[in-house]
């Protein structure tokens, strides 16, 4: 597929990036305010709620991931405007602030000395005008350049390895050399193969901030392991699809990363990156924790390659998936967005996988409803630390 | 038709890509990375995304996959033979 002239169509932000969605947002800042976020989304049609179970009592690290989190999200260009309620008003003004540095509409409510009632009532005559506001912005056409994709794959098995995760590595290969910007992660997934990660870093700086990352996490499993993670890490959806070891699954893994397309940085958990290139954020394996940092990262399609079948989606980022495995894509088909089955049958070259995914992308990007989003799939799972104070 | 494909031929275990193998099947293999053919003899059932052995391991062996080491045999494993939890380990954790 010549990239080279190619664009699509999307909402261009109050600070130049550009969203392939157009949600308007109740954002709650904390588990109490999840009621009151939900009865606005409720009275107000077209916006969407995000509820979450957590934000009292973080503190240090933990709370600054989840302040970086809720903002990001809110900051995301997929997002047009944002309601953010909290239980009383100086975090509801943080997380406000934050968001309206995009310069994009938000409006803050904290229920103390309120009561839900009327944090509702004000905060729903607020919803209503954002939404019939954003309903008139009008998508246009853009140039690749400004699309940023983001992957992680999901309940993977042995078929990953060898058709959707190298489909993914075929379309950055290809996205790459066109400004895309492109992340994955996974950091503890790489375990086996992280010399072949560091091996793919731009330069030594790069390479030294990544191994410190690596290093970091696996520190953290055997701080924490009380057995050799067999049951964890595979999984036991991973092991019931013929994967047996970290080492094999981490292989399968950085298929995704393609075999041309160069690591330019690294981000801390939902950092947003600074310019074009491909990225590894340090992050959690787990599917919608990963998914949820990458869309607070300002990601605006993300590509999910999955065996076993996750059926995983996020309320902001639009997850396209694919998938090789034959059985899966027969029994569980009205969760898999691109079947390239074909790769594993010699009727589908891993060119011609590439550039179905990509075909799909575009589609995508253009406003067509992925499988996740039709199916109403909107994991959205905040990454926790360390415990609450 | 191709029943199993492997990354690398230097690798000791390929993936069952259909469903239904059966213990005593003939099996043919695609080496993906060489664009070869290789065909074995299943000793087990093996399940679809499974894999199985197609080069002799002794108990102790590293077994390699992508061409790269996945872990080590904790049993003998024969070609042909079912590999997976019951015979293959991580060297990692």
């Amino acid at each position: 597929m010549d990239l080279s002239k190619s664009s699509f169509w999307g909402y261009k932000r109050e600070n130049g990036r550009v969203g392939v969605r157009n949600h308007v947002i109740v954002l709650p800042v904390d588990d109490l305010s999840n009621a009151a976020a939900e009865a606005v989304a409720n009275n107000i049609k077209g916006t969407l709620a995000i509820p979450h179970p957590y934000g009292r009592l973080q503190f240090g690290a933990d709370l600054d991931l989840h302040f970086r989190t809720l903002i990001g999200t809110g900051s995301n260009p997929n997002v047009a405007a944002v309601i953010v309620i909290c239980i009383e008003d100086g975090w509801a003004k943080k997380v406000a602030d934050g968001i309206a540095a995009t310069g994009k509409p938000v409006a803050y409510f904290g229920i103390e000395q309120h009561g839900d009632h009327d944090t509702i009532l004000r905060a729903s005559k607020k919803a209503k005008e954002f939404v019939q506001w954003a309903s008139e912005l009008r998508r246009e056409e853009r140039p690749l350049k400004d699309l940023w994709v983001s992957t992680k794959c999901g309940e993977s098995d042995t078929t990953s390895g060898c058709g959707a995760n190298p489909t993914v590595g075929d379309a950055f290969d290809k996205l790459y050399p066109h400004g895309v910007t492109l992340v994955f992660g996974e950091t503890t997934e790489l375990t086996g193969g992280e010399h072949l990660v560091a091996a793919r870093c731009r330069d030594d700086e790069v390479r030294r901030k990544f191994q410190f990352m690596f290093d970091r996490y696996q520190q953290v499993v055997e701080a924490h392991k009380t057995s050799d993670l067999r049951d964890s890490q595979p999984t036991k959806g991973n092991i019931e699809g013929g994967l047996t070891t970290i080492e094999e699954k981490a292989l399968g893994n950085i298929q995704k990363i393609g075999r041309k397309c160069v690591i330019d940085g690294v981000l801390d958990k939902a950092e947003a990156p600074t310019k074009p290139g491909l990225w590894f954020m340090d992050s959690s394996s787990a599917a919608a924790e990963m998914v949820t940092l990458v869309a607070a990262a300002g990601y605006t399609v993300h590509f999910f390659p999955t065996g076993q079948g996750n059926v995983i989606g996020n309320p902001i980022l639009p997850v396209i998936k694919l998938c090789a495995n034959p059985r899966t894509v027969r029994t569980m088909s009205e969760h898999i967005d691109v079947d390239v089955s074909g790769l594993l049958r010699r009727e589908m070259t891993p060119d011609q996988a590439g550039d179905a995914l990509l075909e799909c992308m575009f589609r995508t990007a253009n406003g067509r409803l992925t499988a996740a989003e039709a199916l109403g799939h909107r994991e959205f799972v905040l990454t926790r630390l360390y415990e609450s104070a | 038709m191709i029943h199993f494909v492997v990354h690398d031929e230097n690798d000791s275990v390929g993936v069952v890509v259909v469903e239904g193998v059966k213990a005593g099947d003939t099996l043919n293999g695609w080496i993906m990375d060489q664009d070869k053919s290789i065909d074995v003899t299943a000793k087990s059932d093996i399940p679809i995304g499974h894999k199985l052995a197609i080069r002799p391991l002794a108990s102790g062996a590293t077994v390699i996959k992508y061409g790269v080491d996945i872990g080590k045999a904790i049993a003998p494993i024969a070609v042909g033979e079912h590999t997976h939890v019951q015979n293959l380990r991580t060297k990692r954790w």
